[in-house]
């Protein structure tokens, strides 16, 4: 199955909290059911993703890891 | 009575209007049903530089997890809400000297411990770069333009002799402890750094 993400945010090379910042920001862009996939490098990011969506009812769809960068695919609530 | 928050600059994602994160005004209800706050209240007490440090990123997270934040700006706290440009302030000699003793504005913080006549946080700054950290002006900024509340209190202000003009743009007016309490009577948790 082929998801379609809407934007693609690169977090890479940032620390707590930016990538949670810019991703709720990119986030603000997106209308209701859209995809947006960012990735990261920073290894927290894989809770702080977890825990974001669950404060903010986004839906974590995808938290994976190649090559040290994390790929998390959020869809908008 | 919000004061153009907006004027911060960091990024230009930021300042749009529809770049703002979701805050819900009211708690939004659980899927157990239970309550849950969306609201938080900071109260930067220390000018230290790890502690504004800590200030900024929970206000910034907290405000990009949609909830609705505060901060308190007090005491050595308050040199963070000082316009880094300004090298003295105060009318008295004494307000004048404290200030010269302790040089205001978030990029002229110290470290509580090691900090080795600004050494310290020069090598901090070196570290935060090299690892993608953002320093506490750039995360105050943030927050300011995600609708983070600053609040600068007033007996802070009076006692070291500053002017609304020696402050930074974009915050509240200033309010007393009162109005802090008021709110964490109302039930938002507040984490006094």
């Amino acid at each position: 199955m082929t998801i379609e993400t809407a934007q693609t945010l690169d977090a890479r090379h940032l620390s707590c909290p930016m990538p949670i910042i810019k991703t709720a920001i990119a986030m603000k862009g997106l209308v209701s059911g859209q995809l947006l996939e960012v990735r990261a490098t920073d290894p927290g990011s894989v809770k702080d993703f977890a825990a974001w969506a669950q404060t903010t009812g986004n839906v974590l769809l995808e938290s994976n890891v190649q090559d040290g960068v994390y790929r998390f695919v959020l869809r908008k609530k | 009575m919000t004061v153009a928050t907006r004027e911060t600059p960091t990024d230009e994602a930021l300042l749009h209007e529809d770049a703002m994160p979701t805050s819900a005004p009211e708690p939004a209800p659980d899927t157990d049903g239970a309550v849950r706050t969306n609201k938080l209240i900071l109260i930067a007490e220390s000018g230290d530089l790890e502690k504004t440090w800590a200030t900024t990123i929970l206000a910034s997270s907290a405000a990009a997890s949609g909830m609705e934040v505060s901060i308190f700006f007090t005491f050595w706290g308050f040199m963070a809400l000082v316009r880094p440009e300004k090298r003295t302030f105060g009318e008295t000699w004494m307000q004048k000297m404290l200030s010269v003793m302790n040089r205001p504005g978030v990029d002229h913080l110290k470290l509580s411990r090691l900090n080795f006549m600004g050494m310290g946080p020069w090598m901090m700054g070196v570290l935060a770069k090299k690892y993608g950290v953002a320093k506490p002006g750039e995360l105050l900024d943030a927050a300011m333009a995600m609708g983070v509340k600053i609040l600068p209190c007033q007996m802070s202000m009076d006692m070291f002799g500053l002017k609304r003009e020696d402050l930074i743009d974009g915050i509240e007016e200033p309010v007393g402890a009162a109005t802090v309490l008021a709110m964490i009577a109302d039930g938002t948790p507040a984490l006094f750094i």
